[in-house]
């Protein structure tokens, strides 16, 4: 599905990503984990075309996302949330969700759909997704007026509107306490069960450990160990990197 | 009669002038290329029915039409810069189309009388409306007309998907691109659409006055065209019409004893309603309170009946 062949990425001197490599397989939960400042959130933004990469190839099955423009590959197949939430507040949240909605992958609505009231069709299954995001009853409320966690969900669920063959979770669980976590868990495992192909980057443990098939594991741009959450947990560079070990403080990333 | 006429007329044109500024706002873009548009627009079709003897209405059409011909032109460029960069770029844009104009001289024999523009002497006699013998109860009912209409298309705009994308570029350009919105394209559209209605607004505003010049279409004109829909709110295109009214109607007009005290109030004006209402005077709150209002008006209405 997702191919990522010797990214590179340097922000001047700095390399935040450094040849990394991975390979994602169609429904797989890939979970992408690494301290503070590891490239986590660069390479999310790289696949997503915020910025270009200084090296490498990111393909999708067999489209090369490097060649098109950022908006383009939302219909190319990948969509996406933000480390820090960022909704249209001032839209209501089921406009939130048919700015980004495609009745078929790939395919955005003209600009004039929905002439006076709406499609009763795709109006059901915007309200499917919503009831499936726990917001059914939220439809018609302002996103900047929702509590924290039905903004998460709402993220999420616009992501899930554009019927995109990979989704990228940026550190969804970021700032949930552990009812939040535990939901969150459950949401992603049911989207696994639909199908859909997840890239999770992420610093809590309690979902990554959870929910992954596989992991990579990232320190200072590089990879330095990838398997299942069993192999992670006890594997001994990982430790190093996120706790140092006891010779040697900085250890892990050289 | 005349007195009152004419200050429909001048709030008329100016609701038209800030309606195109605000369909721009919508995605978040301050510009100030409003006023070459409205010049574009004033100029083009008053060639039309002047040098050409046109029709009033297709002259409005292709004024118009020409104006937003050229904020599409200035849209791909321009809107690859932010913030202060497009005002500084549209600025220029507005003061390219002033002195094109300022040394535009055309001057054409019609029966017998030598008319177009005179670059420095400005453009007389646009008496197309006079020549026709329309009175001017019926120009500004054509004014108006106009700015219904497009308050109209504006307010449909966010019935169907377009509001609702313009309203997520002008929130969070990162969020809307990952939501698949060409932005670019969303913006030059909005640039056009503004190009469009100014234009139109210009057309009228040279044939009800009959004489423009350059000095018409100074950049002070431009701060007003974006003045009216941030005092008025982007809630709803009803704010930007509340705005005009009130400043042209209000402190215009009615503080006019003032003389030039006048602009003080202005800005004034402006920092009130920065801190008291960010959102502009017709916020969403207020929004909500008149809808509730007014379906609590209509059902006592049904309940009468």
């Amino acid at each position: 599905m997702l191919e990522v062949r010797n990214l590179v990425k340097h922000f001047g001197g700095v390399r935040a990503v450094d040849g990394l490599d991975f390979k994602i397989k169609q429904g797989e939960v890939f979970g992408l984990i690494g301290p503070n400042g590891s490239g986590k959130s660069t390479t999310v933004n790289l696949v997503c075309g915020i910025f270009p990469p200084t090296d490498g190839e990111i393909m999708l099955g067999n489209i090369n996302l490097g060649a098109i423009a950022p908006h383009q590959r939302v219909d190319a197949g990948v969509a996406r949330t933000f480390q820090n939430i960022r909704l249209f507040g001032d839209l209501t949240v089921w406009q939130n969700l048919w700015v980004a909605w495609r009745d078929q992958p790939g395919q955005e609505q003209g600009w004039v759909s929905n002439w006076f009231g709406r499609s009763t069709s795709r109006r059901q299954e915007i309200q499917k997704l919503l009831e499936f995001s726990g917001l059914g009853d939220k439809a018609d409320h302002l996103a900047s007026n929702l509590a924290f966690g039905e903004q998460r969900r709402l993220e999420l669920a616009r992501a899930m509107a554009a019927k995109p063959k990979i989704i990228l979770l940026d550190e969804p669980a970021a700032g949930m306490n552990s009812a939040e976590v535990k939901d969150l868990c459950h949401r992603v495992l049911a989207m696994k069960e639909m199908g859909m192909t997840v890239l999770l980057v992420e610093h809590v443990m309690e979902l990554v450990m959870n929910v992954t098939d596989r992991i990579t594991v990232l320190n200072f741009g590089r990879p330095i160990a990838q398997g299942t959450p069993l192999e992670i947990q006890n594997n001994k560079l990982v430790q190093e990197a996120y706790f140092g070990s006891s010779e040697n403080a900085q250890g892990g990333g050289n | 009669m005349t007195y009152l006429l004419g200050i429909f007329q001048t709030i008329g044109v100016h609701t038209l002038l800030g309606l195109s500024a605000y369909l721009l706002l919508l995605t978040g873009q301050l510009s100030l290329a409003q006023v070459g548009f409205f010049a574009i627009g004033a100029y083009v079709s008053g060639i039309l029915t002047v040098i050409f003897t046109w029709n009033i209405f297709p002259a409005l059409a292709i004024g118009a039409f020409t104006a937003g011909f050229f904020a599409f032109l200035v849209g791909f460029p321009a809107l690859r810069v932010k913030g202060l960069m497009l005002v500084v770029a549209t600025i220029s844009f507005s003061e390219i189309v002033r002195l094109f104009f300022f040394n535009l001289s055309w001057r054409v024999n019609v029966n017998g009388l030598e008319v177009g523009p005179d670059s420095t002497q400005g453009f007389r006699e646009i008496r197309y409306f006079a020549a026709n013998g329309w009175e001017q109860i019926h120009i500004v009912g054509l004014i108006w007309f106009m700015v219904i209409v497009v308050m109209l298309a504006l307010w449909w705009l966010d019935q169907v998907r377009a509001g609702a994308v313009l309203r997520a570029v002008g929130t969070d350009e990162l969020a809307a691109q990952s939501s698949g919105i060409n932005l670019t394209m969303v913006k030059v559209a909005a640039m056009t659409g503004g190009g469009v209605i100014a234009g139109i607004g210009g057309g009228l505003f040279a044939h009800s006055t009959t004489y423009v010049d350059h000095h018409t279409f100074v950049i002070l004109l431009a701060t007003f065209a974006v003045s009216y829909p941030i005092i008025g709110g982007l809630r709803s295109v009803m704010g930007t019409l509340l705005a005009v009214i009130f400043i042209q109607g209000v402190i215009v007009e009615g503080l006019r004893f003032m003389g030039d005290y006048r602009n003080l109030i202005f800005g004034l004006l402006i920092i009130l309603v920065m801190n008291l209402r960010p959102q502009g005077l017709l916020d969403g709150h207020l929004l909500e309170d008149l809808k509730k209002l007014l379906g609590r008006l209509t059902k006592g209405e049904k309940a009468d009946a």
